[in-house]
């Protein structure tokens, strides 16, 4: 895996610079522990929370329940804070989530052009292309191209709209729901919403991909 | 403050990539770097503004130059040296050197779950209506604040809509100095591709931004 993928802007680092940072990082772990400001039990504890609690399994229950209980979708949409919290999902970086509804005419895509902004709690932590230079540049002016880039183009005269986070409110697509997929249970649907389709970058998996 | 960070509509090199079965964390450093990030809002006292100012506020070349969870560590180091919670000769001898600096509150891992279920919620009772209201014309202001600001370069100076309003919200650019949350009206506001971009735009593309009051005025 190149220093690229690994989020790194610009240049790259060696790994004498990689080993640097290790280093410094293991040295402010070991002051803050033993001034007391930090405790090693809630590292580990917020490490596995966001490793193997939180992350786009969230977001793809919201959006399976929304494809299958319109009145859940009408609340979803008008206001998703509390929609998302009855299903638990709340806090931390969604403090304030807006839904937002692909339909054949529009496309919704989010960026935080300015820093990562993203909805944890339905999403996880972003990935690094999310909080890459690239993605952060592109998606406010070609969000086309940044489609190319992730290998599907949309029909043409197809309206696209780019939310850029650049407040506290977190936005989640929720993406069409796949044909195909008439009596398809929550629990089914689940398996076709990608993380990708709940950024706009992306689009729901087809029923054959998961048969 | 304008910096590296702004990168709305930058010309930049290269695709984006995306990285199949993408992991949560690519390196042990990375985990610790975010943990320690997160632990230390409660004793350190610092808000959300003063960490992204933290982060932004660098030259271009270093922030360009880390990584994501090395602009993490890096604000971080910086709130908490300018709190002398730590010292430079301690993160040099990797060890501490002086006592500790007493602090409120620490993060213990019973208090995770709540916290982070809890997180920080920032709209605010309004003492004033708002000023705007869905469908005006709206242009941001053309400001160059040397300090924390949350209104990006590519849409200043540009006429949008207001489509939503979003309620009263803590204003980062008072936030983010230690001046207080000054709570103000926070808006969507959508702007034409071709309004922001010119001919080379989709005509099909719209874009908002999340603003506050302070950055608009009527046209």
């Amino acid at each position: 895996m190149s220093d690229h993928d690994h989020g790194h802007y610009h240049g790259d680092h060696d790994h004498s610079d990689l080993s640097e940072t290790e280093l410094r990082v293991r040295a402010l772990e070991t002051i803050l522990t033993e001034k007391g400001y930090v405790e090693p039990a809630a590292l580990d504890l917020l490490i596995e929370t966001y490793e193997t609690k939180v992350g786009p399994r969230n977001g793809a229950r919201v959006v399976a329940r929304a494809w299958t209980d319109p009145a859940f979708r009408a609340r979803l949409l008008r206001d998703a804070t509390p929609a998302i919290a009855e299903i638990g999902y709340a806090g931390r970086q969604g403090e304030h989530i807006v839904a937002i509804e692909n339909t054949p005419q529009l496309h919704n895509m989010v960026v935080c052009t300015l820093c990562s902004c993203y909805p944890w709690p339905v999403l996880g932590l972003p990935p690094v292309w999310y909080k890459s230079a690239p993605y952060r540049s592109k998606a406010v002016k070609d969000p086309r191209g940044v489609l190319r880039d992730f290998g599907f183009g949309l029909p043409e005269g197809t309206g696209i709209r780019v939310w850029d986070s650049t407040a506290e409110i977190r936005y989640l697509v929720l993406p069409m729901r796949p044909a195909g997929t008439d009596g398809w249970s929550e629990e089914r649907l689940v398996e076709l919403v990608t993380r990708d389709s709940m950024i706009g970058t992306g689009l729901p998996k087809q029923p054959h991909e998961v048969a | 403050m304008e910096g590296a960070h702004d990168m709305g509509g930058v010309k930049w090199s290269g695709p984006v990539r995306p990285e199949p079965d993408e992991p949560v964390f690519h390196a042990e450093w990375e985990r610790r770097a975010f943990a320690i990030t997160m632990a230390m809002g409660m004793p350190g006292g610092w808000n959300i503004d003063m960490s992204r100012f933290a982060r932004e506020d660098r030259p271009p070349e270093d922030y360009l130059g880390k990584s994501y969870y090395q602009i993490w560590l890096a604000g971080l180091e910086r709130l908490m040296l300018e709190r002398s919670l730590v010292a430079p000769d301690e993160i040099e001898a990797a060890k501490p050197l002086h006592p500790a600096k007493p602090v409120k509150r620490t993060l213990g891992p019973d208090d995770v779950a709540a916290v982070l279920h809890r997180g920080g919620p920032t709209e605010r009772e309004a003492k004033a209506p708002a000023v705007f209201a869905a469908g005006d014309r709206v242009r941001a202001k053309m400001i160059h604040p040397p300090t924390h600001t949350r209104l990006p370069r590519y849409v200043r100076g540009h006429v949008g809509v207001i489509e939503r309003v979003l309620g009263c919200h803590v204003f980062p650019d008072s936030n983010a100095t230690g001046a207080g949350e000054n709570p103000q009206w926070l808006y969507t506001v959508t702007f034409d591709g071709r309004e922001l971009w010119g001919d080379v735009s989709d005509p099909n593309l719209k874009v908002s931004v999340d603003a506050w009051e302070p950055y608009l005025e009527r046209t």
